[in-house]
Protein backbone atom coordinates (compact mmCIF):
# COMPACT_ATOMS: atom_id res chain seq x y z
CA UNK A 1 0.00 0.00 0.00
CA UNK A 2 1.32 3.69 -1.21
CA UNK A 3 2.14 5.65 2.10
CA UNK A 4 0.00 8.88 2.56
CA UNK A 5 3.08 10.75 2.94
CA UNK A 6 5.30 10.87 0.10
CA UNK A 7 9.26 10.15 0.86
CA UNK A 8 9.62 13.50 -0.20
CA UNK A 9 8.18 15.29 2.78
CA UNK A 10 10.04 17.01 5.56
CA UNK A 11 7.56 18.65 7.45
CA UNK A 12 8.15 22.50 8.95
CA UNK A 13 11.42 23.74 7.36
CA UNK A 14 12.65 24.33 10.54
CA UNK A 15 12.18 20.49 12.23
CA UNK A 16 16.06 19.25 13.15
CA UNK A 17 16.64 15.23 12.79
CA UNK A 18 16.63 14.01 15.66
CA UNK A 19 19.78 13.86 18.00
CA UNK A 20 20.90 17.29 15.89
CA UNK A 21 20.12 19.99 18.11
CA UNK A 22 21.44 20.51 21.74
CA UNK A 23 18.99 21.26 24.63
CA UNK A 24 17.50 24.68 24.52
CA UNK A 25 18.64 25.72 20.76
CA UNK A 26 16.71 26.15 17.59
CA UNK A 27 17.47 26.10 14.43
CA UNK A 28 17.69 28.61 12.17
CA UNK A 29 18.24 29.56 8.62
CA UNK A 30 20.02 32.77 8.89
CA UNK A 31 23.08 33.51 9.83
CA UNK A 32 23.16 35.71 13.01
CA UNK A 33 26.86 38.04 13.09
CA UNK A 34 27.29 38.62 16.83
CA UNK A 35 30.70 40.28 18.31
CA UNK A 36 32.12 41.54 21.14
CA UNK A 37 33.59 44.78 19.10
CA UNK A 38 34.18 46.06 15.46
CA UNK A 39 34.82 44.03 12.61
CA UNK A 40 38.59 43.82 11.68
CA UNK A 41 39.64 44.35 8.73
CA UNK A 42 43.50 43.32 8.03
CA UNK A 43 45.06 43.33 4.77
CA UNK A 44 46.24 39.97 3.43
CA UNK A 45 50.13 41.27 3.50
CA UNK A 46 49.60 41.96 6.71
CA UNK A 47 48.02 39.07 7.95
CA UNK A 48 49.45 35.83 9.58
CA UNK A 49 48.80 33.17 11.83
CA UNK A 50 51.38 32.13 14.58
CA UNK A 51 51.64 29.39 17.10
CA UNK A 52 53.57 30.96 20.20
CA UNK A 53 53.82 30.03 23.57
CA UNK A 54 54.96 26.49 25.24
CA UNK A 55 56.17 25.36 22.04
CA UNK A 56 59.62 23.94 20.77
CA UNK A 57 59.84 26.40 18.15
CA UNK A 58 57.14 29.38 17.34
CA UNK A 59 55.63 28.79 14.42
CA UNK A 60 54.57 31.51 11.74
CA UNK A 61 52.63 31.59 8.43
CA UNK A 62 51.93 34.24 6.21
CA UNK A 63 48.79 34.11 3.75
CA UNK A 64 50.06 32.59 0.72
CA UNK A 65 51.89 30.39 3.54
CA UNK A 66 48.77 29.22 5.03
CA UNK A 67 47.04 28.96 1.76
CA UNK A 68 49.61 26.60 0.55
CA UNK A 69 48.89 24.03 3.58
CA UNK A 70 46.97 21.43 2.92
CA UNK A 71 43.42 21.81 3.69
CA UNK A 72 39.96 20.65 3.72
CA UNK A 73 36.41 20.72 3.34
CA UNK A 74 33.92 20.20 6.00
CA UNK A 75 30.14 20.17 7.02
CA UNK A 76 29.20 20.83 10.56
CA UNK A 77 26.61 21.81 12.82
CA UNK A 78 27.10 24.81 14.86
CA UNK A 79 25.63 26.00 17.85
CA UNK A 80 25.54 29.32 19.55
CA UNK A 81 25.19 29.84 22.96
CA UNK A 82 22.41 32.15 22.11
CA UNK A 83 20.63 29.54 21.29
CA UNK A 84 20.31 29.34 17.61
CA UNK A 85 21.89 26.42 15.62
CA UNK A 86 22.62 26.06 11.92
CA UNK A 87 23.16 22.51 10.84
CA UNK A 88 25.19 21.28 7.89
CA UNK A 89 27.35 24.03 7.52
CA UNK A 90 30.17 23.95 4.76
CA UNK A 91 33.89 25.55 5.25
CA UNK A 92 36.82 25.04 3.80
CA UNK A 93 39.81 25.48 6.37
CA UNK A 94 43.28 24.32 7.47
CA UNK A 95 43.36 21.82 10.37
CA UNK A 96 44.68 22.08 13.48
CA UNK A 97 46.09 18.91 13.55
CA UNK A 98 47.97 20.21 10.05
CA UNK A 99 49.23 23.49 12.05
CA UNK A 100 50.42 21.58 15.10
CA UNK A 101 52.44 18.58 13.27
CA UNK A 102 55.85 17.99 14.17
CA UNK A 103 55.07 20.41 17.04
CA UNK A 104 56.75 19.77 20.67
CA UNK A 105 54.98 20.47 23.26
CA UNK A 106 53.85 20.23 26.89
CA UNK A 107 51.07 22.62 26.66
CA UNK A 108 47.62 21.04 27.59
CA UNK A 109 45.81 24.72 26.92
CA UNK A 110 45.48 26.97 24.22
CA UNK A 111 44.19 30.47 24.08
CA UNK A 112 42.99 31.77 20.36
CA UNK A 113 44.13 35.28 20.15
CA UNK A 114 42.52 37.81 17.36
CA UNK A 115 42.68 41.09 15.82
CA UNK A 116 40.39 43.19 18.02
CA UNK A 117 41.53 41.35 21.29
CA UNK A 118 39.06 38.63 21.64
CA UNK A 119 40.46 35.32 23.15
CA UNK A 120 38.87 32.47 24.36
CA UNK A 121 41.11 29.28 25.44
CA UNK A 122 40.40 25.55 25.33
CA UNK A 123 42.21 22.26 26.46
CA UNK A 124 44.93 21.18 23.35
CA UNK A 125 42.72 18.09 23.33
CA UNK A 126 39.62 19.54 22.24
CA UNK A 127 41.70 21.18 18.71
CA UNK A 128 43.31 18.16 17.76
CA UNK A 129 41.97 14.27 16.43
CA UNK A 130 40.30 15.82 13.61
CA UNK A 131 38.30 18.25 15.74
CA UNK A 132 39.32 21.84 15.13
CA UNK A 133 40.26 24.29 11.99
CA UNK A 134 41.63 27.62 10.90
CA UNK A 135 38.80 28.23 8.23
CA UNK A 136 39.04 30.52 5.73
CA UNK A 137 35.93 29.71 3.48
CA UNK A 138 32.01 29.42 4.32
CA UNK A 139 29.52 28.22 1.98
CA UNK A 140 31.90 27.81 -1.49
CA UNK A 141 33.14 31.30 -1.19
CA UNK A 142 35.77 33.41 0.90
CA UNK A 143 34.97 33.72 4.77
CA UNK A 144 32.96 37.68 5.05
CA UNK A 145 34.41 39.73 7.60
CA UNK A 146 31.82 40.24 9.57
CA UNK A 147 31.67 36.06 9.63
CA UNK A 148 35.61 36.23 10.96
CA UNK A 149 37.50 36.69 7.59
CA UNK A 150 40.23 36.85 6.10
CA UNK A 151 39.98 33.46 8.68
CA UNK A 152 38.64 32.43 11.73
CA UNK A 153 38.61 29.32 14.24
CA UNK A 154 36.21 25.92 13.41
CA UNK A 155 35.78 24.01 16.71
CA UNK A 156 32.20 23.02 16.36
CA UNK A 157 31.67 20.27 19.11
CA UNK A 158 31.91 23.23 21.72
CA UNK A 159 29.67 26.78 21.54
CA UNK A 160 30.73 28.99 19.13
CA UNK A 161 32.07 31.51 21.45
CA UNK A 162 35.01 28.88 21.48
CA UNK A 163 35.44 29.67 17.29
CA UNK A 164 37.33 33.06 17.12
CA UNK A 165 36.34 35.39 14.59
CA UNK A 166 39.73 37.14 13.27
CA UNK A 167 41.94 34.13 14.65
CA UNK A 168 45.54 35.26 14.51
CA UNK A 169 46.83 32.35 16.05
CA UNK A 170 47.07 29.72 18.98
CA UNK A 171 48.95 30.14 22.51
CA UNK A 172 50.00 26.70 23.60
CA UNK A 173 50.10 26.84 27.34
CA UNK A 174 50.07 24.82 30.60
CA UNK A 175 47.82 26.88 32.59
CA UNK A 176 44.34 27.24 31.66
CA UNK A 177 43.42 31.01 31.07
CA UNK A 178 39.60 32.53 31.02
CA UNK A 179 39.32 33.78 27.84
CA UNK A 180 36.73 37.23 27.22
CA UNK A 181 33.53 36.11 27.70
CA UNK A 182 34.98 33.02 30.45
CA UNK A 183 35.96 36.17 32.67
CA UNK A 184 31.88 37.61 32.35
CA UNK A 185 29.97 34.74 33.06
CA UNK A 186 30.45 31.94 30.40
CA UNK A 187 31.19 28.23 30.89
CA UNK A 188 35.14 27.62 31.31
CA UNK A 189 34.40 24.45 28.79
CA UNK A 190 31.21 25.33 26.74
CA UNK A 191 29.92 21.81 25.72
CA UNK A 192 26.29 22.46 24.19
CA UNK A 193 25.35 18.75 25.02
CA UNK A 194 25.88 19.14 28.55
CA UNK A 195 24.50 22.74 27.96
CA UNK A 196 27.17 24.30 29.53
CA UNK A 197 26.18 28.28 29.09
CA UNK A 198 27.27 29.82 32.02
CA UNK A 199 29.45 29.48 35.02
CA UNK A 200 28.32 26.68 37.60
CA UNK A 201 26.42 25.22 34.77
CA UNK B 1 30.93 52.17 11.53
CA UNK B 2 29.64 48.84 12.12
CA UNK B 3 26.01 47.50 11.89
CA UNK B 4 26.03 45.72 14.71
CA UNK B 5 27.00 48.79 17.07
CA UNK B 6 24.35 50.20 19.07
CA UNK B 7 24.65 53.17 21.81
CA UNK B 8 23.93 52.47 25.64
CA UNK B 9 20.66 53.15 25.14
CA UNK B 10 19.89 49.94 24.03
CA UNK B 11 20.88 48.44 27.14
CA UNK B 12 18.89 50.78 28.94
CA UNK B 13 16.82 48.05 30.50
CA UNK B 14 18.87 45.84 31.16
CA UNK B 15 20.66 48.27 33.28
CA UNK B 16 17.85 49.21 35.24
CA UNK B 17 17.07 45.66 36.08
CA UNK B 18 19.94 46.11 38.33
CA UNK B 19 20.79 48.83 39.61
CA UNK B 20 17.37 50.23 40.37
CA UNK B 21 18.23 53.34 38.89
CA UNK B 22 18.43 55.02 35.59
CA UNK B 23 22.09 54.58 33.89
CA UNK B 24 22.15 55.83 30.80
CA UNK B 25 22.77 58.62 32.70
CA UNK B 26 25.36 57.49 34.22
CA UNK B 27 28.92 58.75 34.00
CA UNK B 28 31.90 56.47 33.21
CA UNK B 29 35.59 57.56 32.73
CA UNK B 30 37.67 55.27 31.04
CA UNK B 31 41.27 53.35 32.21
CA UNK B 32 42.85 54.02 28.96
CA UNK B 33 42.43 57.28 27.30
CA UNK B 34 40.84 58.66 30.54
CA UNK B 35 37.72 60.18 28.79
CA UNK B 36 34.43 60.69 30.46
CA UNK B 37 31.06 59.76 28.85
CA UNK B 38 27.49 59.18 29.82
CA UNK B 39 26.59 55.03 30.07
CA UNK B 40 24.40 55.65 27.33
CA UNK B 41 26.67 57.42 24.54
CA UNK B 42 28.99 53.87 24.88
CA UNK B 43 29.38 51.64 21.92
CA UNK B 44 27.15 48.82 22.37
CA UNK B 45 28.35 45.29 20.68
CA UNK B 46 26.06 41.95 20.85
CA UNK B 47 27.96 38.85 20.98
CA UNK B 48 27.18 35.81 23.26
CA UNK B 49 26.64 38.55 25.96
CA UNK B 50 26.62 42.80 25.77
CA UNK B 51 29.99 44.70 25.40
CA UNK B 52 30.14 48.37 25.83
CA UNK B 53 33.19 50.46 24.18
CA UNK B 54 34.39 53.54 24.84
CA UNK B 55 33.47 55.41 21.50
CA UNK B 56 36.94 57.41 21.53
CA UNK B 57 39.23 54.39 22.04
CA UNK B 58 37.81 51.70 21.26
CA UNK B 59 38.41 50.17 24.40
CA UNK B 60 36.22 47.64 26.29
CA UNK B 61 34.60 49.58 28.98
CA UNK B 62 31.74 47.16 30.52
CA UNK B 63 30.78 43.60 30.04
CA UNK B 64 27.50 42.25 31.26
CA UNK B 65 26.31 38.87 30.52
CA UNK B 66 22.75 37.40 31.49
CA UNK B 67 20.96 34.19 32.43
CA UNK B 68 17.88 33.33 34.22
CA UNK B 69 19.03 33.60 37.54
CA UNK B 70 22.46 35.58 37.30
CA UNK B 71 23.90 38.65 35.73
CA UNK B 72 27.57 39.42 35.23
CA UNK B 73 28.94 42.96 34.85
CA UNK B 74 32.51 43.20 34.70
CA UNK B 75 33.38 46.84 35.18
CA UNK B 76 36.61 45.84 33.06
CA UNK B 77 37.83 49.28 31.58
CA UNK B 78 36.32 51.94 34.07
CA UNK B 79 38.33 53.86 36.21
CA UNK B 80 34.62 55.45 37.84
CA UNK B 81 31.50 55.39 37.52
CA UNK B 82 29.24 58.38 38.57
CA UNK B 83 25.62 57.89 38.95
CA UNK B 84 22.76 59.64 39.88
CA UNK B 85 20.81 58.58 43.15
CA UNK B 86 18.35 61.34 43.27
Amino acid sequence: MTPLISRGFRGRRDEAPAGRVPPGQYITPDFPVLSAGPTPHTPLEQWDFSLVGEIDEPRRWTWEEFRALPSEEVTVDIHCVTRWSKLDTVWQGVSIDTLLDGVETDAESVVQFCDGGYTTNLPLEDVTGGKAWVAFAYDGGPLDPEHGGPARMLVPHLYFWKSAKWVRGLQLQRNDEPGFWELNGYHNYGDPWREQRYWGD
Amino acid sequence: MDALMLDGNAVAGLLQEVFAVEMTTAMGTCKTCGATEAVGALHVFRGAGVVMRCPHCDTVLVVISKEDTRVWIGFVGVRTLQVDVR
